[in-house]
């Protein structure tokens, strides 16, 4: 910085305001300069991060025919040239892909996936907090050990029974494995949740006489909705990303395939039309996308506190 | 067995004595557990014990068998290499994404525009493994040389004047032309002189884009809780940045290390969606889950299939057992 200093125009002439300021702009430069590979490396890793989803979106948008000659970089030749964007691929792998139903499917197991486990968690959760009882503990110990368990060990012994049952390829066989499946976590978020509420507003509710039921419904759910909402999102997002479950209880037959299990046939059948696999994996990532951008601090939250379950 | 049924026996007294007391009222808090608890005994707990048992039975669940579904493990090729490959993914996906995860939250606490790359980097996490599973197959996308090259890792590859590379298919990316040794006794041989599993390794990829932001995140707050007068006193004192590091972000963070890589291991270890839609298990690339889907479904093998998902399950044990007791003592550490 010397040579900077030997024609200085402000040096030892100047106010000495103006020569703190310049002093100040130098050294932000200066620490700027410094800073510089780590806004370069985490940039650098964002675009990295960033690279592959941008790359099947701009694809999906682009017409079979270009998307098969030349690769979706191109299209930054030119990127305002809207005639080179269409929404075919999406009205093709809709409907002659069976997208749409999938997405629908999707839908009919995962509302009901998620509710059923929410309430019968909430419930659980309360008798455990909140209700004396032999074996609570016991109880507790034994549901946070459950967390863990891989969901491998269970599907041998249930895929039977519902063959037994002539549950397989129905709905009402998922929801009720995702129930099952769902419920440790869900029951330990909750009673830790519902465990930490003050003891006086509860005691205060028993005194004028609020039976268990009202002080459920009236107080304590209302109380816990941040963690209720946190559990709700986690295993929506669970249950519709999970492809185990779905493949091996409902199967592949069209009438129930969900998305992610539709995509996998669709990679099987047609593993080089980049056109129709690109569109139809956007399809399936819509809503989780939608519901991490919109409800990004109770998704964060569910994540985290979900990230152990089996 | 006998010690869970006199269990049970005696909480059923319990329950009954409670009834006997207090009236129907002794009942009411089972009425709030009792539908959670008929949930997991059905789908957790009496599965579990029915898959153990079943692990020890032949492929049609008729016949005893003792360890010999165990003992394939062992003698099959086939497993060998799911074994293998099980474990690369545990050392090399753990590994790097605890690693990267570190690195970022160490920079990005440094600054402003914090909340955007880590958006960026954490969004993977709400990605099906299958839809993530589709995206790389298209970075991966491979066409004979010649062609114009659709994936952008092939297309930089050839623009750099390589050949396309089958990134999903080729187990070896050789760098240099020697031959192969062969150790003698043993009868192993090592022949890729160059980068080894690289389908396998393409796949871990995929793992570690979505478990990245996961640590991120984690060790991000853990750095965060760091108090910041101990970093400003050791800074006071001329400690160097790598120092600051080394001796006072490392060890105060590590629990929040030891939590994290936890839970990537077990994320990790039941890894299936990825290698079935990638690559179906061919090519070497097989893992213990999807080779149980495969002993299920393809093979009709009960017995096989159990023993791996009890493998699963005895390699999550001291995870389940650490956390139970943290949970017993009160400490509560998820």
């Amino acid at each position: 910085m010397k040579f900077l200093n030997s024609w200085n125009p402000w040096k030892r002439s100047q106010p000495p305001l103006a020569r703190y300021q310049h002093y100040r702009k130098w050294s932000r430069v200066k620490t700027w300069l410094s800073a510089a590979p780590v806004h370069l490396t985490l940039v650098a890793i964002a675009l990295l991060w960033t690279l592959p989803t941008a790359g099947l979106w701009i694809s999906s948008l682009r017409p079979a025919a270009d998307l098969s000659q030349s690769g979706w970089w191109t299209v930054f030749q030119h990127p305002f040239e809207l005639t080179q964007y269409s929404l075919q691929n999406y009205r093709d792998v809709l409907t002659a892909e069976h997208m749409g139903r999938a997405f629908l499917n999707s839908l009919m197991i995962t509302l009901p996936a998620t509710l059923i486990p929410v309430a019968i968690a909430t419930l659980a959760a309360y008798g455990l907090a909140w209700m004396r009882f032999p074996g609570r503990q016991v109880i507790m110990v034994a549901i946070v050990g459950l967390l863990v368990v891989p969901l491998q060990m269970t599907l041998i012994p249930v895929l039977r029974g519902y063959r037994d049952l002539g549950l397989v390829g129905q709905f009402a066989a998922v929801w009720l494995a995702h129930t099952g499946y769902g419920l440790p976590l869900g029951i330990y978020l909750l009673r830790n949740y519902i465990g930490s509420l003050p003891r006086e507003v509860l005691d205060a509710a028993a005194i004028d006489g609020a039976s268990h039921w009202q002080t459920l419904t009236k107080l304590v759910i209302p109380l816990s909705l941040p963690a209720i909402a946190s559990f709700a999102v986690f295993q929506f997002l669970w249950v519709w990303n999970d492809f185990l479950v779905a493949l091996v209880y409902l199967g592949a037959a069209n009438e129930v395939a969900p998305v992610t299990v539709q995509l996998s046939r669709l990679v099987g059948s047609r593993g080089q039309d980049w056109h129709l696999l690109t569109a139809g994996a956007f399809v399936t990532m819509v809503v989780p996308l939608g519901v991490f951008f919109a409800l990004q601090r109770h998704f964060v939250r569910g994540i985290l506190a979900g990230s152990l379950k089996g | 067995m006998a010690v869970a049924i006199g269990r049970g026996a005696i909480a059923l007294g319990i329950i009954l004595s409670n009834v006997y007391r207090r009236g129907l009222r002794g009942l009411l808090p089972w009425f709030y557990v009792g539908p959670a608890l008929v949930f997991l005994l059905l789908y957790l707990v009496l599965p579990v014990v029915q898959t153990i048992y079943l692990s020890f039975l032949d492929g049609r669940s008729q016949q005893f068998v003792g360890w010999d579904n165990y003992r394939f493990f062992v003698t099959h090729a086939a497993a060998g290499i799911a074994l293998r490959n099980n474990l690369l993914w545990l050392v090399g996906v753990t590994g790097v994404s605890v690693g990267l995860g570190l690195v970022l939250a160490v920079l990005l606490d440094r600054v402003r525009y914090e909340p955007i790359i880590k958006g960026l980097i954490f969004m993977p996490m709400a990605i099906s493994f299958v839809g993530a599973s589709v995206i790389w197959r298209f970075v991966y996308a491979y066409r004979p040389a010649g062609r114009e090259q659709l994936g952008i890792l092939n297309a930089i590859v050839t623009a750099l004047g390589g050949q396309p590379i089958g990134w999903t298919v080729e187990t070896c990316w050789p760098l240099a032309d020697w031959e192969p040794i062969t150790l003698p006794g043993v009868g192993w041989v090592w022949s890729c002189w160059g980068i080894p599993f690289l389908n396998t390794l393409a796949l871990m990829t995929i793992m570690i884009w979505l478990q990245t932001g996961f640590c991120m995140v984690l060790l991000s707050a853990a750095v965060k809780g760091i108090p910041s007068d101990l970093v400003d006193a050791a800074r006071v004192d001329g400690a160097t940045e790598p120092q600051i590091f080394w001796r006072i972000t490392l060890p105060l963070i590590r629990p929040t290390i030891a939590v994290v890589a936890t839970t990537v291991v077990i994320v990790v270890l039941k890894v299936f969606d990825i290698v079935w839609v990638m690559t179906g298990g061919h090519q070497e690339t097989e893992v213990l889950a999807s080779r149980m889907i495969k002993e299920m479904f393809n093979f009709r093998d009960f017995g096989r299939g159990s023993a791996i998902a009890v493998l699963l399950l005895l390699a999550v044990v001291p995870v389940m057992v650490s956390t139970m007791r943290r949970f017993r003592d009160g400490e509560d550490g998820l």
